[in-house]
């Protein structure tokens, strides 16, 4: 059996990945790279919301949620990190701020619960379009992360769209706070969709994201629509994400999780 | 719908050769520790056993991309090889395809049901939001249950309550 063929068969992933013969290329590993963070990103944002929901099961919800994600960055730093003989942990742990490549989106502070359901409307739609393509990625560990996260993540745009609806359609105050909500992510949505440098030259391999956008912005302009709210009329943030630049409020949250690994290289429990 | 119809027919790939048997046998006892009354061939998580000499191979799916089930489920199986003479045992995560709840075995489902899980139900898509089917109440049997939280206990499980019973209940969600 040659090499090709056995990564294809067995698609290995997270712990296993690391041990297997998967080597990711250098450029696609680059890929991967920023395609994890995002993921790892908005999976601690979520964390955040765990006892502090505005009820029991949300607590629950946007922890799952947030754990799919996880395992999401799990595979994909660990697939990045095949290039470079670095695992998840190096990743995720011991980079600073502007070595994350994630889109500004999902560093944004969570704010109220309709803001992060905002955030959490227009990420979960966007994750959809993304694995969707990506599960058709030659590359076949991209595809198989990209297909299994495909059910995952569209299991949260339900979530999503139920609570949009419900605030949007539920009292001047639960509308004003969604409307609110929204405005407030809206300048972040313009970055997901620009040309990533990343996936320059990796054709049939990465996604280029620009060929995501109509898709999101006809099915997120109906959600909104249903739920009785407007999409906002923002100008779109600066970005660069990709490029490490973030928000003060990134650094925070990258030190809070990565402060028991560095006070503990190798702690395990 | 389609994805899964395209992975039916790996449903439970049982080695037939007699060494690769025994061992797929001894690795299909071991339990999810989070529903131990399923075993990991019952759930569709055990995939396929690979012997060449004194090494052998069992390849497992995870059921949900963060589901941290799967470490405990591996040092399971490196145990219960290890205690029937299996020391070389290089258990490995495969994700595609992805696993989906059509490879819960019909001994699973009835296990589930009668553990006081809902077993899993085919969801209509396509609408505005997607409706689940009626999922009937594991403890009385009545069809007149309401969802409660769309996430549970376990990436696997939504919580739902018997309108009749008034009992909640798990329920493992179509995935």
């Amino acid at each position: 059996m040659n090499h090709s063929n056995h990564v294809a068969s067995t698609a290995i992933t997270a712990e296993s990945i690391a041990d297997s013969s998967v080597v990711a290329p250098e450029k696609t590993a680059q890929y991967a790279l920023g395609l994890g963070d995002d993921a790892l990103v908005l999976a601690h944002r979520l964390g955040e919301w765990i006892a502090n929901a505005p009820e029991l099961e949300e607590d629950v919800a946007l922890g799952n949620i947030g754990l799919d994600l996880l395992g999401h960055a799990r595979s994909l730093l660990t697939y990045a990190g095949t290039a470079w003989d670095k695992s998840e942990d190096d990743l995720a742990y011991f980079r600073d701020e502007d070595e994350f490549r994630s889109h500004q989106l999902f560093e944004q502070v969570n704010g109220d619960f309709a803001a992060t359901i905002a955030r959490q409307l227009i990420a979960s739609l966007y994750f959809v379009g993304l694995y969707r393509a990506l599960s058709a990625s030659t590359d076949a560990t991209l595809s198989a992360i990209a297909a299994k996260a495909l059910k995952e993540v569209d299991y949260h745009v339900d979530h999503s769209v139920q609570w949009t609806r419900r605030l949007g359609l539920g009292t001047d105050y639960s509308h004003e706070r969604m409307q609110e909500g929204l405005l407030t992510m809206w300048p972040f949505v313009d970055e997901l969709f620009r040309e990533d440098r990343y996936a320059d030259g990796l054709a049939g391999i990465a996604v280029d994201p620009r060929t995501l956008r109509a898709a999101f912005e006809s099915e997120i302009a109906r959600i909104v629509a249903d739920a009785g709210l407007e999409l906002p009329t923002v100008p779109p943030a600066r970005g660069g994400g990709r490029s490490g630049v973030h928000a003060e409020a990134f650094g925070t949250m990258l030190a809070e999780m990565q402060v028991l690994a560095r006070a503990h290289p190798g702690a395990t429990w | 719908m389609s994805a899964k119809s395209a992975t039916e027919t790996i449903a439970r790939p049982r080695p037939i050769a007699e060494n690769e048997r025994a061992i797929w046998d001894l690795a299909a006892t071991v339990v999810d520790p989070e529903v131990p009354v399923l075993t990991i061939e019952d759930l569709g998580v055990l995939r396929r056993v690979a012997v060449d000499g004194d090494h052998v191979r069992v390849e497992i799916t995870p059921t949900y991309s963060g589901c941290p089930a799967v470490d405990a489920i591996r040092d399971d199986i490196v145990g219960v090889l290890g205690a029937a003479g299996y020391s070389d045992v290089d258990v490995r995560q495969v994700l595609a395809p992805a696993w989906t709840t059509d490879w819960m075995s019909e001994a699973g489902r009835t296990k589930l049901e009668e553990y006081g899980i809902a077993a899993p139900v085919p969801r209509e898509t396509g609408g505005t939001i997607n409706l689940g089917l009626g999922i009937r109440c594991p403890h009385c049997g009545s069809m007149h249950t309401r969802e409660l939280s769309r996430f549970g206990s376990t990436s696997c499980k939504a919580l739902y309550v018997c309108q009749r019973c008034q009992e909640p209940f798990d329920y493992f969600k179509d995935h």
